[in-house]
């Protein structure tokens, strides 16, 4: 990491000149929403380092407290070159760092793709509202907190239960009387669409329109083997590690996750060798959601906050993540989100603007589309 | 719960048993005659606004003046231009095309960047739908040859990557990157067409200036062009190759066993429809300015929203839709902050419910009322 490079700072608030520290991050503090620009001063770089993009514009906007903070790393700015025989940029502590992230980001996704995959493949929706799912997990987990003062670890657990409750009823009142009226899918993914536009929109009546935090403390950094993560961090990943071993074992192992699985293969047929399917769509959609709410504590936790427009920023990476996997396998859902995770988190290490690395991610997609419709998992079928 | 039958869906659902038998040019007439009904009751309603806003006074009055404002916005005509292009797409072809916005983008950002660096207005105008047709080609030839929401996928990943390479810092000097491009780099060569004479008109309750910016010149560009293009669609779609569409809708192994060429026709479709999303673009630019983020996913759901809401598949439906969509939301906003006490819902917060309500209506009208105001139920059993 590089330390003692100047960072000019303009906004709202007036001008400030930052140093990067011995990490080679630097911390901001900011008291104003607005726009804000850092634009790194290229002199100060050490000899034989470049910046692929000197300059970043973000929006800043404030929580409950009046302050807020940002630790961007330096890989922000698409440093390349090497120091002192060491690599930085695609160095090796570099890439590291971001495999670690990319990891990171690809587990969360996959507690809401895996979701998200099970429910096409039982009911062939594309559910449009999984995006809200994610971002309701968040903002139910804010509230508990920070409304009516629960312990986080209760709050968790609450809101994982009331979001998979949501499911329920969503299923109860819409989907289960929609699939009996015989509404094509397309209609019933333009329903989600609604769906995904209430509830954004009602976030933000409740809420308002900021970031808000649903832990105001600041996170203890842990260090091992040269990568930096938050405590945080370390618990999602190891949570969401256990809660995916559990639902690829249940999905395999026990009565109704292979019931699932038939249901998923050929619904029709499964129906015919006795199986309740509509028992397990109810099963589903309440796994899904419960799944997603516990994807948005989590994102909360690591992105240092969630807004009522968290969930629809991972909405296409999630559907990138189902496709990519193969629409309506689960599995192919988790490596496809790993993947994607990956992805988006290493391309900035690999010198391309930090912007494009959602867009590298949609690419990626588009291209495994046109080699392999069916995607890493499904089967090879007729398609047109 | 159950969802109640709406009264008006059994009517439809009588008259679609029917058979198709020689009095089908007498439903024809007695569609065209609902249709016009309907339209006049929309063109009475505003009448009766427009007789309130302009004789009284108070916050009724008020409320009516904007939502008639809100009708006859440029943005409105816009909108609908790229609702009609979703028309050929979805309404007419069958075609999941979930990235209108992407075309709109284009449109604008070719058009804008051609005229910020001096070319001439006509070549501008060819530019943004040139690179819109190019955009087309490359997202249909991929995709057009398999199952429907492939498209859907690739055309949502694809405005959202245009979108994202629009707020790129390193193309600053082209696209303005996140800022956007200010209109007044673009607009003269358009406002310097007008033949308006100097000063304001006011007709009852819009007060513009003739010429201006976003004055009287470019609300009758913009309204002329969406009968154009409507007038356009009219004489298309009752062409032989508009019976092509509908049958490629309908059942496209039926086409192809007549020996026509399904893949070359729906490429046609997606070009046209893309390139009047281009238009509309172009004209919602005009008045203000070029944001990539004005034109990213939400754009796309109100357009779907609007041609819905309309009907799919029908002339006026496009324009009816995106009239009744804008005018309606300031009418809930207009309501909701005069009804609700400002101490529970304040003006931003009767902003962001107006958008709840939209939502819901989204919902409730495809289940109710799945082929929109003026559809017809029979043509619209899409099912991808």
């Amino acid at each position: 990491m590089l330390s003692g490079i100047d960072i000019e700072v303009s906004g709202p608030d007036g001008d400030q000149l930052l140093t990067t520290g011995e990490n080679g991050g630097f911390l901001l503090q900011v008291g104003q929403e607005g726009e804000y620009v850092l634009r790194l001063v290229e002199d100060t770089l050490p000899e034989g380092v470049t910046a692929t993009n000197a300059e970043l514009t973000f929006k800043a906007a404030l929580a409950a407290n009046d302050t807020i903070q940002f630790t961007p790393r330096a890989v922000n700015f698409g440093l390349q070159g090497t120091v002192e025989g060491a690599a930085v940029g695609v160095g090796s502590n570099l890439f590291l760092q971001s495999t670690v992230s990319g990891l990171r980001l690809g587990l969360l996704l996959a507690l809401a793709a895996v979701g998200l995959s099970l429910i096409y493949g039982t009911t062939g929706l594309s559910s449009f509202s999984h995006a809200e799912q994610v971002t309701l997990g968040g903002m139910v987990a804010f509230m508990m907190v920070n409304w009516w003062g629960l312990p986080f670890l209760l709050a968790a657990v609450l809101t994982v239960l009331v979001c998979g409750f949501t499911g329920y009823i969503q299923h109860v009142i819409l989907w289960k009387p929609l699939r009996r009226k015989g509404l094509g899918l397309v209609q019933l993914m333009i329903v989600t669409i609604g769906l995904s536009l209430a509830m954004q929109y009602m976030f933000q009546v409740l809420v308002g329109a900021g970031t808000v935090r649903v832990i105001r403390e600041a996170p203890t950094p842990v260090t091992f083997g040269g990568v930096r993560l938050t405590d945080q961090s370390l618990w999602a990943m190891g949570i969401a590690v256990i809660v995916l071993t559990a639902v690829g074992f249940a999905l395999l192992r026990t009565r109704l996750g292979r019931a699932t699985r038939a249901v998923s293969d050929n619904p029709a047929l499964a129906e015919a060798s006795g199986i309740d399917v509509d028992k397990v769509v109810r099963l589903v959609w309440i796994i899904a959601t419960a799944l997603a709410g516990l994807a948005g504590i989590m994102l909360a936790l690591v992105l240092n906050g969630i807004k009522w427009d968290s969930g629809m920023q991972i909405l296409l990476l999630l559907f990138a993540a189902v496709t990519l996997g193969g629409l309506g396998t689960a599995f192919g859902a988790l490596i496809g989100a790993i993947v994607i995770g990956l992805v988006v988190e290493l391309t900035p290490v690999f010198g391309l603007p930090g912007d494009l690395k959602y867009a590298m991610a949609l690419l990626i997609l588009i291209l495994l589309l046109l080699v392999r419709p069916q995607g890493l998992l499904g089967k090879a079928a007729r398609v047109g | 719960m159950t969802i109640p039958e709406s009264p008006t869906e059994v009517v439809h659902q009588d008259d679609s048993i029917e058979p198709d038998t020689p009095d089908v040019e007498a439903e024809r007439r007695q569609r065209r005659r609902r249709s016009l009904i309907v339209t006049a009751g929309v063109l009475v309603l505003f009448a009766i606004m427009w007789f309130i806003a302009t004789s009284t006074s108070g916050s009724v009055a008020n409320i009516f003046a904007s939502v008639i404002r809100a009708a006859v916005e440029p943005q409105t005509a816009a909108v609908a231009i790229a609702v009609i292009g979703l028309n050929i797409h979805f309404g007419f072809t069958g075609l999941l095309n979930i990235g209108q916005a992407g075309f709109m983008l284009l449109g604008a950002y070719g058009f804008a960047i051609s005229l910020s660096r001096g070319l001439p207005l006509p070549v501008a105008i060819l530019l943004g739908i040139a690179t819109a047709a190019v955009f087309a080609l490359l997202l249909g030839i991929p995709t057009l040859k398999l199952r429907g929401d492939y498209l859907a996928i690739v055309t949502i990943s694809a405005a959202e990557i245009l979108r994202y390479v629009g707020r790129l810092s390193q193309l600053t000097s082209w696209t303005g990157g996140s800022q956007g491009l200010p209109g007044s780099e673009y607009r003269d060569p358009f406002v310097a067409l007008s033949f308006f004479p100097e000063g304001n008109t006011t007709i009852g309750p819009l007060s513009y200036q003739n010429t201006g910016v976003n004055g009287w010149w470019i609300r009758v560009v913009a309204w002329v062009l969406v009968l154009i293009c409507t007038a356009f669609v009219f004489l298309l779609v009752r062409s032989p190759w508009g019976r092509l569409l509908r049958g490629i809708r309908e059942d496209e192994d039926a086409i192809r066993s007549l020996g026509k060429n399904v893949f070359a026709v729906k490429m046609q479709a997606l070009v046209i429809g893309g390139v009047l999303g281009a238009l509309g673009g172009m004209i919602f630019v005009l008045p203000s300015s070029v944001q990539a983020d004005s034109m990213g996913r939400a754009m796309t759901f109100f357009i779907w929203t609007a041609l819905l809401l309309g009907g799919a598949a029908t002339i006026f439906g496009p324009v009816l839709g995106t009239i009744l969509f804008f005018a309606v939301r300031i009418l809930i906003r207009g309501v909701t902050s005069e009804v609700v006490p400002a101490s529970i819902l304040n003006t931003q917060q009767s902003d962001q419910f107006s958008w709840v309500v939209v939502g819901i209506a989204l919902m409730l009208l495809v289940i109710f009322r799945p082929q929109g105001i003026l559809g017809n139920k029979r043509e619209l059993q899409f099912n991808a």
